[in-house]
């Protein structure tokens, strides 16, 4: 139990700092794709098993892939801009993430909550088991997802649909 | 293992997609770090849900489930305002986009 966590855990959080680190773009969307994957094995390691295959067909298998798509489509061909220094600010951006990082890992460590549970022993739900919780008491929230899927479909395609050529759209020269 | 190195583990992630999020200049690595943060919300659920007898039998999967949906349609629709915004701008850097500023 101890060695599988601290394989994941170790492949998760360095692809997650590459993914946020590295310089080209590209690398960055290989190492979430790294990231969300170990997440995946992670929820499988917990019991999870309806969470870590949904969690590998959304993520790794489309938004990693719309990742890529959105820099192909976003590369000039020069990686002047992608490679561009961080802005001055980062050692403040950095400061409030290690100051997030230490208030909740102060609250985990001081909680009664967090320590002195065994694993519970849950069996593992099968999908039989979460559709019949969808269609009964979640069928509200179910809905809802689906309406908003949908509306998040609409929305993606019609902002991303070319502007229409008028005077005014003139791109400004940045 | 216990519930805490899970804890611990996903706000080391929360804080490494925030790091990304506030530090990096290209929306698209902005648009991952916030994925990233969502998926350590994710961690704890599932964690919560092994490790807490109190919970309710399958909450935690299905709250797993709806934020993946969630997540999902705010990637599409944040990668798709990043390519009109290119469109437009011809640039994805943050920094770029100033026609707010005062």
């Amino acid at each position: 139990m101890e060695i599988p966590f601290a394989i994941l855990t170790a492949l998760t959080l360095v692809s997650a700092l590459a993914a946020m680190s590295l310089r080209n773009l590209v690398h960055c969307a290989l190492c979430l794709a790294l990231t969300l994957a170990g997440l995946a094995a992670l929820y499988l390691q917990l019991g999870a098993q309806f969470a870590g295959f949904a969690q590998i067909l959304v993520y790794v298998g489309a938004v990693a892939i719309l990742v890529v798509f959105a820099i192909l489509l976003t590369n000039r061909g020069d990686q002047a801009a992608a490679t561009r220094a961080p802005a001055r600010s980062w050692v403040t951006g950095a400061g409030i993430a290690v100051a997030v990082f230490a208030v909740l890992a102060r609250v985990i460590l001081t909680s009664s909550l967090a320590t002195g549970h065994p694993m519970v022993d849950r069996g593992s739900p099968t999908v039989k088991d979460l559709g019949m919780q969808l269609m009964t008491q979640y069928v509200l929230p179910l809905e809802v997802i689906g309406l908003l899927l949908t509306a998040a479909t609409l929305g993606a395609v019609i902002i991303a649909l070319p502007e229409k050529k008028t005077p005014a759209a003139a791109a400004p020269n940045h | 293992m216990q519930l805490h190195h899970y804890l611990l583990f996903s706000a080391l992630l929360f804080a490494v997609g925030l790091a990304g999020a506030l530090t990096r200049r290209n929306a698209i690595l902005v648009l991952i770090g916030v994925e990233l943060m969502l998926n350590a919300a994710n961690l704890n659920f599932i964690a919560f849900w092994r490790f807490l007898p109190e919970a309710p039998a399958m909450h935690g999967l299905l709250f797993v489930l709806f934020t993946i949906a969630v997540a999902a349609a705010e990637a599409a629709v944040g990668l798709a305002l990043i390519i009109a915004i290119y469109r437009h701008y011809r640039s994805t850097q943050v920094d770029d986009l100033r026609s707010l500023h005062g």
